[in-house]
């Protein structure tokens, strides 16, 4: 079998600010073959922007990748330089932006933002540059695309524009695809037809994915892997269903409710109580230890990320594994 | 769209009869129109026949109305020095102004635009950090005074450029231009220089700021994220939104820059109408100081209209809320 | 329903420096403190205010006593000495015979008064009526800030300019033109940040209490609007004298018997192009100085009051 296509081995990107050191990824590993979905959810601050950043080469000052490898099909991309990374971003790695109010530029028309990113990678004529942009926003349910490239990104609604937002994602068809929650702010209906789009994509072609996301159901729905952030770090990763249905982290477990299954959704989430801890100065040790049910003694010490069961990690010293190994 | 403007028109309006109002009273309420309108060296029966024919035993709002009603005639008295009418005398050194306005404004907009940019896209440079002193002391020294220093350093000492007068002329259109011949462009360079200071300060203070908000912005790491070079992400996607504030920002500018060459024209004896005024203040030849007066406040409030027009034009958004 | 990850705000960090019991004040000066630039301009500021007050005892001669005048001592150059032998002029003389040091000393005492005093008195209209125009609100809240915003897109010169041509040329009437320029910044500010005052509750209190209005305005509302109104006079000062500066230097501010900076660097001007530049330089400089002193203490002042106002 060849390398998978996304192999990220302890990243950690820290922000050096006048305040201190924020290490909003410290220590995050995970891999995304051909054609899969990884999810990967936290809460807000956990760091899911941060790290797809870094996947992009796009980290700005004060914030620098510190360590680890980011590894796409092989090739450790913190080692290339600025301008052969650039020769990859929105050719063969894209990224769809959490906002999509604030992804495109207001002053241009969405062909020229199209259209230069096609020619950013290839060198074809403006036309048939024009008539690919059309063909992607087509892809994405547009609706009179030819119309709607001379409109400028004020003239459509949210869910419209992240649909652009996608389609210029889509444009050279990449072979890995960062989306940072790119359906929040699509209605329920759109939602669907993206995701069953993105899932039809990723099977035709083998594009390799990341959905970064807050709402399990969809992970639950559309991913193939999951992994669960926390102040900055993985805390559990393995087979979607496999975690959602038994998870064996206390944040994981926290997260899915009271109840660890998913058939019996609709019942309102419990919260986990307590803060997300300030990534300023994380004290030594698990970061969840002051919002653990289960936290004891030795959760002083830093946890690792361990196998605790076939192909399920889980970084704590005292992981739901009875109950995991029940089933 | 149409709506729009006819309300800005409407506003416009509105203003210049409001200032007409201000300049009137300024005239004939605070100070006395008989010694303002009349020459002081008529004699009496002069002055008698001129306060029946200038109508001044009418009452006041009677005196508004035709002053308004001249004015709008054109007539806005006739210069005691000149013995000419005092709008032809303002309309014929308003090329000379003019000039010197635009030369400023593109001025302001070459040097300040690149400073600028170079000081957001690097805030932490020793140069960025030189170009910001230069934009605060841009702000804070008199115009007079950089006036000054330039004439002393370029024309005294070392003898480069002249100081005074707008040089050899090019006429076209009835009009003297100077910006045509070397000699009128080596005339032209100071006064230019000196007048645009304050806006180059401006457009690197607005550029700079307006960089380094963009810079932050998500559709700038977009259009990175896209994998579009450094430069097309510069000159197309960050410098296409500065421009719009900044081309505004000059643009409204241009009134104040009119306006403030009138010390910029004292000091290098520029012959355009801000040397007029101060001339006609000194030995109170008030019918000058009335039109002039009202023709800057009539072109002041035409450049707002234009620039707010142009401005809505530029600015997408803008253009379509107006439809 | 989907299970979405809850999402509870981040507790500020806190600050083990703010922890000591500081009172404001105390505060204040050592955030001022912090830039050194600022104060440099305080100190260098402090020198030319001591100068300007003290110029009658300290300065080499009257230069307004034209008896000790000399017609033969003019236009001579930095360091040179008068007729008699008796005095240095450091600085040179003006085509009077003036010397240059005391004349600068003396128009440094006049700039500052006019423009500082012209400050004081706009502050003291604008302030007035935009706390009028907070409280009152309505109609006249309207009409004062119509004035404020015609007022504010006209550009100093001309409007100091109309208010000369209007009432003729002297010194009072500068100061006029003066205000008339710069009270509506002060309006502006404390409009602004009285209505946001009111609506806090001490207010709401003293109305309760049915105090008179005056004194909610005065007592109350007044010394919360002062950190700016501080940060924005010290800016107009600056701006007053070199708007002075330029008005006499025009010749419509003024007397020619008792000049200011501006009038003297306009004396100089003619001189200046026979190479004899002390007569305008000096004043220049020392209005420079005086100017960018004042702008680096309020660039400072604003940054440590009014957070908000950063650059
Ligand atoms: N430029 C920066 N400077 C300093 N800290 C930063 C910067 N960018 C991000 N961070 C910090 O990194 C942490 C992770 O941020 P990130 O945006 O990745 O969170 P997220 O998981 O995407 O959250 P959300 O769900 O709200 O999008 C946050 O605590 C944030 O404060
Ligand atoms: S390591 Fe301890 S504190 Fe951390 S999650 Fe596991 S049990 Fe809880
Ligand atoms: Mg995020």
């Amino acid at each position: 079998m060849s390398a998978p296509t996304l192999e990220v081995r302890n990243l950690c990107t820290h922000f050096f600010t006048r305040a201190g050191v924020v290490k909003a990824v410290d220590d995050v590993s995970f891999t995304v073959d051909r054609g899969k979905v990884l999810g990967l959810v936290g809460e807000s601050g956990s760091g899911k922007t941060v790290t797809g950043f870094s996947i992009m080469g796009l980290v700005d000052a004060p914030g620098r990748i510190v360590s680890g490898s980011i590894l796409f099909q092989g090739k450790d991309l913190a080692t290339l330089s600025e301008e052969e990374m650039r020769h990859l971003r929105g050719n063969r790695i894209a990224m769809i932006f959490q906002d999509p109010m604030m992804t495109l530029n207001p002053v241009l028309r969405i062909d020229t933002q199209m259209i230069e990113t096609v020619l950013a990678h290839e060198k074809v004529s403006e036309d048939e540059a024009r008539q690919r942009s059309r063909d992607a926003l087509g892809m994405v349910g547009i609706p009179s695309p030819d119309e709607r490239l001379k409109s400028y990104p004020h003239q459509f609604s949210g869910g419209m524009r992240q649909r652009v937002a996608i389609a210029i994602a889509l444009l050279h068809r990449p072979e890995l695809i960062v989306a940072d929650e790119p359906t929040t702010a699509l209605d329920v209906t759109i939602q669907g037809q993206i995701l069953a789009e993105v899932q039809k994509l990723c099977a035709t072609t083998g594009t390799a994915m990341i959905w970064i996301t807050h709402d399990l159901s969809v992970v639950a729905g559309l991913a193939d892997d999951i992994a669960v952030m926390y102040a900055g770090k993985v805390v559990e990763y393995g087979d979607v269903g496999e975690v959602l249905d038994k998870p064996l982290h206390p944040y994981t477990h926290g997260l899915i409710g009271s109840v660890p299954s998913r058939n019996k959704r609709g019942e309102p989430l419990r919260q986990i109580p307590g803060m997300t801890p300030s990534l300023l100065n994380l004290p030594e040790g698990c970061a969840f230890r002051a919002r653990c049910p289960r936290a004891q003694a030795d959760c002083v010490q830093r946890p690792e990320l361990r196998e605790w069961l076939p192909a399920r990690l889980a970084r704590c010293h005292h992981p739901h594994r009875e109950e995991a190994a029940a089933a | 769209m149409s709506v729009y403007l006819l309300r800005r028109l409407i506003q416009a309006v509105g203003v210049v009869l409001a200032m007409s109002l201000i300049v009137f009273i300024g005239v004939f309420a605070i100070g006395d129109p008989v010694e303002i309108l009349i020459s002081p060296d008529a004699d009496q029966m002069e002055r008698e026949r001129a306060i029946k024919a200038l109508g001044l035993d009418l009452p006041l709002w009677q005196q508004y109305a035709i002053f308004l009603g001249k004015a709008l005639q054109g007539d806005l008295g006739r210069s005691f020095v000149f013995n000419e009418p005092a709008l032809t005398l303002i309309l014929q050194r308003m090329p000379a102004t003019l000039e010197l306005a635009f030369a400023a404004t593109f001025g302001a907009i070459l040097i300040g635009l690149p400073l600028g940019l170079y000081a957001g896209l690097r805030p932490n440079s020793v140069g960025s950090k030189a170009i910001m002193a230069g934009s605060i002391l841009g702000f804070s020294l008199p115009t007079f005074w950089v006036g000054l220093m330039l004439i002393m350093v370029f024309a005294v000492q070392l003898g480069w450029l002249p100081s005074t007068g707008r040089g050899e002329t090019v006429t076209i259109l009835g009009m003297r231009w100077s910006f045509l011949t070397a000699d009128g462009i080596s005339h032209l360079i100071m006064p230019a220089l000196n007048l645009a200071l304050f806006k180059i300060s401006l457009v690197i203070r607005l550029t700079r700021a307006g960089v380094r908000e963009t810079m932050l912005m998500d559709y700038v790491k977009f259009a990175r994220a896209k994998g579009l070079s450094p430069f097309r992400v510069t000159f197309v996607h960050v410098f296409k939104n500065i421009l719009i504030p900044v081309v505004t920002v000059t643009g409204l500018e241009f009134g104040s820059t009119i306006a403030f060459s009138v010390v910029t024209e004292s000091i290098f004896a520029w012959p355009g109408m801000g040397k007029l005024i101060i001339d006609s203040i000194n030995v109170l030849d008030r019918p000058v100081i009335v039109a002039y007066l009202m023709i800057v406040v009539l072109m002041f409030i035409t450049i707002n209209l234009i620039v707010d027009l142009t401005y809505s034009v530029l600015d997408p958004r803008v253009r379509l809320e107006g439809k | 329903m989907s299970a979405v990850v809850g999402t509870p705000p981040v507790a500020p960090a806190k600050d083990p420096a703010k922890d000591k019991v500081e009172t404001p004040f105390q505060r204040f000066v050592s955030e001022f403190a912090e830039s050194k630039l600022a104060l440099f301009g305080l100190a260098v500021f402090t020198v030319i205010a001591l100068v300007a007050i003290l110029a009658p005892w300290i300065s080499p001669q009257n230069p307004y006593d034209l008896a000790v005048l000399d017609i033969m001592d003019g236009r001579l150059e930095p360091g040179s000495r008068n007729g008699d032998d008796t005095m240095t002029f450091w600085l040179g003389t003006d085509d009077q015979g003036r010397d240059m040091l005391s004349g600068i000393m003396y128009g440094l005492r006049i700039s500052l008064t006019v423009g500082a005093g012209s400050a004081f008195i706009a502050c003291m209209v604008g302030a007035s009526l935009g706390l009028l125009a907070a409280y009152a609100g309505g109609k006249t809240d309207s009409a004062i800030m119509r004035v404020v915003d015609l007022q504010l897109s006209f550009p100093s010169i001309l409007v100091a300019l109309m208010i000369l041509a209007f009432l003729g040329k002297s010194i009072t009437n500068v100061v006029i033109a003066i205000v008339v320029v710069e009270w509506a910044y002060y309006a502006r500010t404390v409009r602004g940040t009285a209505l946001v005052e009111r609506r806090r509750e001490y207010i709401e209190a003293a109305e309760c209490l049915a105090l008179p209005k005056r004194r909610i305005l005065f007592g109350h509302l007044l010394p919360n609007c002062l950190p700016p109104l501080i940060v924005i006079g010290t800016m107009q000062v600056a701006r007053a004298i070199a708007l002075e500066a330029t008005l006499s230097f025009l010749g419509l501010g003024v007397p020619i018997t008792e000049p200011s900076l501006g009038l003297l660097i306009a004396n100089g001007y003619e001189y200046m192009l026979s190479g004899k530049y002390w007569i305008s330089f000096y004043p220049g400089i020392a209005l420079l100085v005086t100017i960018v002193s004042i702008n680096l203490v309020g660039d400072q002042l604003r940054d440590v009051l009014n957070p908000r106002l950063k650059k």
